[in-house]
């Protein structure tokens, strides 16, 4: 009996540890917004009037232009070429890759980190980003666009295909190991089927991302229909660029509905 | 079955008719010419290009930190557009995600609540900056709109999956003894949610500030800025510095909210 | 003929799997590995066919050393050696006649196992197998899609594509229900008198052991303690073999006590 005071006193002081925590916690979050909220450098009466020029420029788009739809859907298509091709060369880089970044397929450490320096290069890196670096190479232009997803999306579909490669059933590769088949062989008959499923969703995911990221890639003059954006919006052609706009949304949905029509009918 | 000629096998293709794996087969190809022969290529251009990487890549290595002031208020900028946008994108997903839910928002809110995180899913965070920069002026203000903007988006499309997928029987309970919308919201619907929510802030101030680099470079602020300035003034050693701190601060915050996400779950 | 002599496999520092065996088999006899989980039984036959390379000792087939082999040599040697596995080790999403032809991969060329164009006598072999075994009708289904019994079969069959000198099974029919088992192991003493094949079979059902084999090895811990006919393995032999094993918590417990149940 004289030992359960104490016990309790133990306990509250866990709990008040706890408690502390949590206090100093939020304390910290709050004292660190607010660090960011006055120190932020904005002009604060444009916050106030942000709202009104927010409508003054909703007001000026409406009624959206149609008169540039040709130039704009032929832009669209553009768009959706570059996302595509980039997809596509994706996979014959991405793939050797994920070979030699999965722990169970590379043939040595040195390769190993090689492959997982490229794949986190490739993934921090943002498109637009690429996107500015390969035009400043190549010129504006669509290849500047095409490489610029081409390196965004290695890192992402490399990245998942590594994991789908050491998510394997290790027991085929031990029985192809067994029948004396070479390392080639091994890797087509027991690796490749078994990451199938994984590689069709990866790229067709990449696929959909990928309409999104090409859409921006003319701001920094990498092609699609950022370029005409750009344009529109260097113009205050407001009007023009509600269309474009509206195109965009109406091209997002259309990808979106048809990956989502292709994974129900591949996988 | 039993006969004495050789047997013979073929693997089954994945497409049983031949005519329509022909034409797959030629339509993927014409596509791809087609798609290459229409893209305007600029070879010559592209040509000089190799000599020009040379350059670029020449003139970047080593990178120079010497403008370390510079790079540090960028990405203090960065790191505040982050912060506050993600308070407010997460803080406004909250009504949208409710307005979303098909299970407790009345049909013409939830058409309402869908389009406004369909349409502020479909726009990249540059495009939305663009569109900001050319109404409120360049600067933070732009980004932390921007962002806001794409919180709700992302946080709001996943929480009212969320609230679609909620216990129903703690909702009925609340509502048979009498509360009204809101206090069956507060009792019954956010504490379901809540877990969740925490995780999702952490993941979108991780993605938010990868966003707020980029966001920089149409003028919404943050290191993508400064960024921008040093590839326009061909001051590729500068450049290649910040891109450096850039992947460096987001493999940490990647880090960072992984391990927080682990801990909440 | 394999001849083992002083195999000895050992993971880091820790007291040895196998300490020291010695076995031969001759002719187209059936052998049965028996004894408890750990004793070595796995490991055994993973070291002939090099899945597990021993840390010292020799495995003589055909009087070919296998235990130095590498590369191409090591290759060759393989297929030569065909392995049953408990878990059927199947590629699931590929088709029954394609898990049947991978038996020839150790024959074709990279190009024609990629083209699945294997050699029409390949492909006739794998047709007579199948039927011999009765799966011949499942030829373009895929794998995932058989029965337990069946998946054994397509093991089996694609063992025996390989044309062995030997045929090692690791527990084939541990997954499989009692009369599928059977059935398996019929399959198994039939077609190694058939091919006369030397079969070592790993099985933990002592029953069946007696009843489908001509001789019967026991191992503990690494050591094998018995070699003979069935009608000699005894309830002495068998308590020797399983006595206060299964249960290691109970090793304080006298072994008389171990021995009356």
């Amino acid at each position: 009996m004289v030992a359960t005071p104490t016990e309790r006193r133990v306990w509250q002081r866990y709990s008040r540890r706890e408690r502390w925590t949590r206090f100093v916690l939020l304390l910290l979050v709050v004292a660190v917004l607010s660090w960011a909220a006055r120190d932020v450098d904005i002009f604060w009466p444009w916050v106030w009037d942000a709202p009104a020029q927010i409508y003054s420029l909703a007001d000026r788009m409406w009624p959206p232009d149609p008169r540039r739809l040709g130039e704009i859907v032929e832009a669209l298509v553009e768009t959706v070429h570059i996302a595509t091709l980039a997809t596509f060369s994706t996979i014959f880089v991405a793939l050797p890759i994920a070979y030699l970044a999965a722990q169970n397929t590379t043939p040595n450490r040195a390769c190993l980190w090689f492959a997982r320096f490229v794949l986190v290069a490739s993934r921090s890196v943002n498109t637009i980003i690429w996107a500015l670096l390969f035009v400043a190479i190549f010129g504006p232009g669509v290849l500047a666009g095409i490489l610029a997803i081409m390196c965004r999306s290695i890192g992402f579909v490399g990245k998942l295909m590594g994991e789908a490669i050491e998510e394997i059933d290790r027991r085929p590769v031990e029985a192809m190991e067994a029948v004396g088949a070479s390392r080639p062989k091994v890797i087509l008959y027991a690796v490749v089927p078994q990451v199938v499923p994984a590689f069709f969703a990866v790229i067709i995911l990449r696929w959909d991302i990928n309409i999104r990221e090409s859409t921006v890639l003319g701001l920094v003059g990498a092609g699609g229909i950022g370029v005409i954006l750009q344009g529109a919006i260097d113009t205050f052609a407001w009007p023009t660029v509600a269309t474009i706009l509206c195109g965009i949304v109406i091209l997002v949905l259309l990808g979106e509905v048809l990956t989502g029509w292709l994974r129900s009918r591949v996988l | 079955m039993v006969d004495d000629k050789a047997r013979t096998w073929r693997k089954p293709p994945f497409i049983a008719s031949p005519v329509v794996r022909l034409l797959l087969a030629l339509g993927v190809l014409g596509y791809l010419g087609l798609a290459l022969a229409t893209l305007p290529f600029d070879w010559e251009r592209i040509s000089d290009g190799l000599p020009r990487a040379a350059r670029i890549f020449g003139g970047g290595f080593p990178p120079s930190f010497e403008r370390f002031e510079l790079l540090l208020t960028g990405f203090k900028e960065s790191f505040q557009i982050a912060l506050l946008a993600t308070l407010l994108g997460v803080a406004l997903s909250i009504p949208f995600a409710v307005m979303a839910a098909r299970n407790i928002a009345p049909r013409p809110v939830y058409l309402v609540g869908r389009a406004v995180i369909i349409v502020s899913r479909s726009f990249h965070p540059v495009i939305v900056a663009i569109l900001f920069v050319k109404a409120v002026g360049f600067g933070p203000l732009a980004g932390i709109l921007t962002l806001t903007l794409y919180s709700i988006g992302f946080v709001g499309k996943l929480l009212a999956e969320e609230i679609e997928e909620i216990d129903w029987g703690q909702v009925e309970a609340m509502r048979s003894v009498g509360a009204g919308f809101m206090a069956t919201l507060l009792y019954a619907v956010f504490p379901q949610i809540l877990p969740r929510q925490l995780g999702l802030s952490m993941y979108q101030l991780d993605s938010n500030l990868r966003a707020s680099a980029v966001v920089g470079i149409v003028g919404a602020g943050g290191i993508g800025g400064t960024l921008m300035n040093a590839f326009g003034r061909y001051d590729y050693d500068f450049a290649f510095a910040i891109l450096l701190v850039i992947i460096a601060v987001i493999l940490v915050s990647e880090g960072i909210s992984g391990w927080v996400r682990r801990r909440l779950w | 003929m394999l001849e083992i002599s002083q195999l000895v496999k050992r993971y880091g520092h820790d007291d040895p799997v196998l300490k020291g065996l010695d076995l031969c088999v001759e002719g187209n006899s059936v052998v049965s590995i028996v004894g408890a989980s750990g004793a070595g039984k796995s490991t055994l036959l993973r070291c002939i066919n090099r899945l597990i390379e021993p840390t010292s000792g020799s495995i003589r087939l055909n009087g070919q050393e296998l235990s130095s082999l590498k590369g191409a040599p090591l290759r060759q040697a393989r297929r030569r050696i065909g392995m049953v596995f408990q878990g059927f080790n199947l590629i699931d999403r590929l088709t029954v006649m394609e898990n049947v032809l991978a038996g020839r991969l150790g024959y074709v060329g990279f190009f024609q196992a990629w083209r699945r164009r294997f050699p029409p006598e390949d492909i006739e072999r794998a047709f007579h197998l199948m039927e011999r075994v009765g799966i011949a009708q499942y030829a373009n289904k895929r794998a995932d899609e058989l029965s337990g019994g069946e998946r054994q079969r397509v093991g089996v069959v694609r063992a025996l594509m390989q044309e062995p000198d030997i045929l090692l099974a690791d527990e084939p029919t541990a997954s499989l229900d009692p009369v599928t088992s059977e059935q398996i192991m019929k399959l198994m003493r039939a077609l190694a008198s058939e091919l006369s094949l030397p079969v070592l079979i790993n099985i933990h059902n002592v029953a069946q052991a007696r009843a489908y084999t001509e001789r019967i090895v026991g191992l503990r811990h690494g050591r094998m303690i018995f070699d003979g006919t069935p009608e000699r393995f005894d309830a002495a032999a068998l308590e020797e073999i399983y006595g206060g094993i299964e249960a290691p918590d109970e090793t304080a417990v006298p072994s008389v006590a171990e021995g009356g149940r």
